[in-house]
């Protein structure tokens, strides 16, 4: 029998390690796995990488692992809002790595880490300072830049409804990131609103199939 | 001389977009086109977050907390409008599914590069978000800015002074003073506001300007 269902954060992140990489799902505060992802203080894990589209809100989830000084470096498109006091603390006295990338870049590495696509040429940003030390090629008489994929060791993910398999189904624009995230992490764990029986979600509803799916946690 | 206000500038670009059109509007002055869209044209928005067909502000007490805009405001949704994952929305945005852009801007070159994201002297972390990928994938993009800065500095460049966001990707220009096209002759002058005459405007202007010879005064309603 499939149970992916765990009972509390400690199960829902164990195996996690120093220097990990996590996925963290959320466009500012929305789809945001805001407990699990500070439950990952907790572990005790450090040097972290955290690759999320912002640098979370206010001092809750992404902005309080972060605040936690577990984190090394930040992987995101738009570390700014209108409550940064963590981030920009933290980058005044530059004790975070900053990587900036382009948000659908961002998102389309994520995707070709969890598609098995050894990376991929785009046009965003080719012609910037973003693309400086990443390979150029001309493809039928436009430049385009080379980007890598971006797996994650863990994928922190927020869904509305999930079941014992995995699915997930998710609400309204709290989708966002988190079903890429869910392909590009080694364990994925998704945070979920309700849990459902077996059945209940209706296939042509479930976003992520739990295939990409490890842990389910309520919260 | 009267320049528009920010709500005028936003009214000017909004009557420019055409029944059918998938438009995305960027954060800041962009957001406030949402508020004159023609009514009787059908135009969608996209939201970078996942959604197509997305209305105005919800009315107090009706927000959802699950649904946000672009910066972060809530929004609603129309009849017809959809969810969609971020690799899709940046799909259609890459893909040149988006029919018009409509961004902010700091400066902008006489051959439509465009420089959104970074300026001289920021202390804060630096943010992209979805610019580059709006400028590179489009099929049109406008921009609405201040004629000049604050300083008076002029922000329609030969070239750009600032980090860029795309290259030769802006199409029209909507300031407080003029419409004016990035055309592969040089920049040209649609609309100018009343009482501002070509040798005005050129002097807040860094590129040599082409006034169109159907130039026209620049008319908004008092918003």
């Amino acid at each position: 029998m499939i149970n992916k269902i765990v009972d509390g954060f400690a199960a829902a992140l164990a195996g996690m390690k120093d220097g990990d990489t996590l996925l963290c799902g959320g466009f500012g505060a929305v789809g945001e796995a805001f407990a699990l992802v500070e439950a990952v203080i907790e572990t005790g894990a450090r040097d972290l990488t955290v690759v999320c589209n912002n640098a979370g809100s206010g001092v809750v989830g992404v902005a309080a692992l972060l605040k936690s000084g577990k984190a090394r470096k930040l992987i995101c498109s738009y570390p700014r809002s209108l409550d940064p006091t963590v981030i920009d603390e933290l980058y005044a006295r530059r004790a975070i790595e900053i990587e900036l990338v382009p948000q659908g870049t961002l998102s389309e590495r994520m995707r070709a880490a969890g598609a098995g696509i050894g990376g991929f040429f785009t046009r965003t940003g080719a012609d910037t300072a973003l693309a400086a030390g990443k390979e150029l090629r001309e493809i039928d008489g436009k430049l385009f830049v080379f980007e890598k994929p971006l797996p994650g060791d863990f994928a922190l993910i927020k869904a509305h409804r999930g079941d014992r398999w995995g699915n997930l189904v998710y609400r309204k624009s709290a989708r966002n990131f988190n079903p890429v995230m869910a392909m590009a992490g080694k364990v994925t764990v998704a945070q979920v609103d309700q849990l459902a029986e077996l059945g209940a979600l209706d296939p042509e509803a479930i976003a992520t199939p739990g295939i990409f799916v490890d842990r389910v946690v309520l919260a | 001389m009267i320049p528009l206000t920010r709500r005028q500038m936003a009214w000017r670009c909004a009557q420019d977009l055409r029944d059918g059109q998938y438009v995305n509007l960027g954060i800041g002055m962009p957001t406030l086109v949402s508020d004159y869209l023609p009514p009787e044209r059908e135009i969608v928005l996209h939201s970078e977050n996942g959604i197509l067909g997305m209305g105005g502000a919800p009315k107090p007490g009706e927000e959802d907390p699950d649904l946000i805009n672009a910066g972060r405001g809530k929004t609603t949704l129309l009849p017809g409008g959809s969810f969609f994952h971020h690799n899709d929305s940046f799909l259609m945005i890459r893909g040149g599914h988006i029919d018009v852009s409509i961004m902010g801007a700091y400066e902008v070159s006489a051959s439509g590069d465009l420089a959104n994201w970074a300026t001289d002297g920021d202390t804060r972390a630096p943010g992209v978000g979805g610019a580059m990928d709006l400028a590179a994938g489009a099929k049109e993009v406008r921009v609405l800015m201040e004629h000049n800065g604050k300083d008076g500095s002029k922000r329609i460049r030969e070239r750009c002074t600032l980090p860029l966001t795309g290259k030769a990707c802006v199409t029209r220009i909507y300031t407080n003073l003029a419409v004016l096209d990035v055309t592969e002759g040089g920049i040209v002058v649609r609309e100018m506001v009343e009482g501002l005459d070509l040798a005005a405007l050129q002097k807040l202007t860094e590129p040599r300007l082409i006034l169109a010879k159907d130039w026209k005064k620049l008319t908004v309603p008092a918003l």
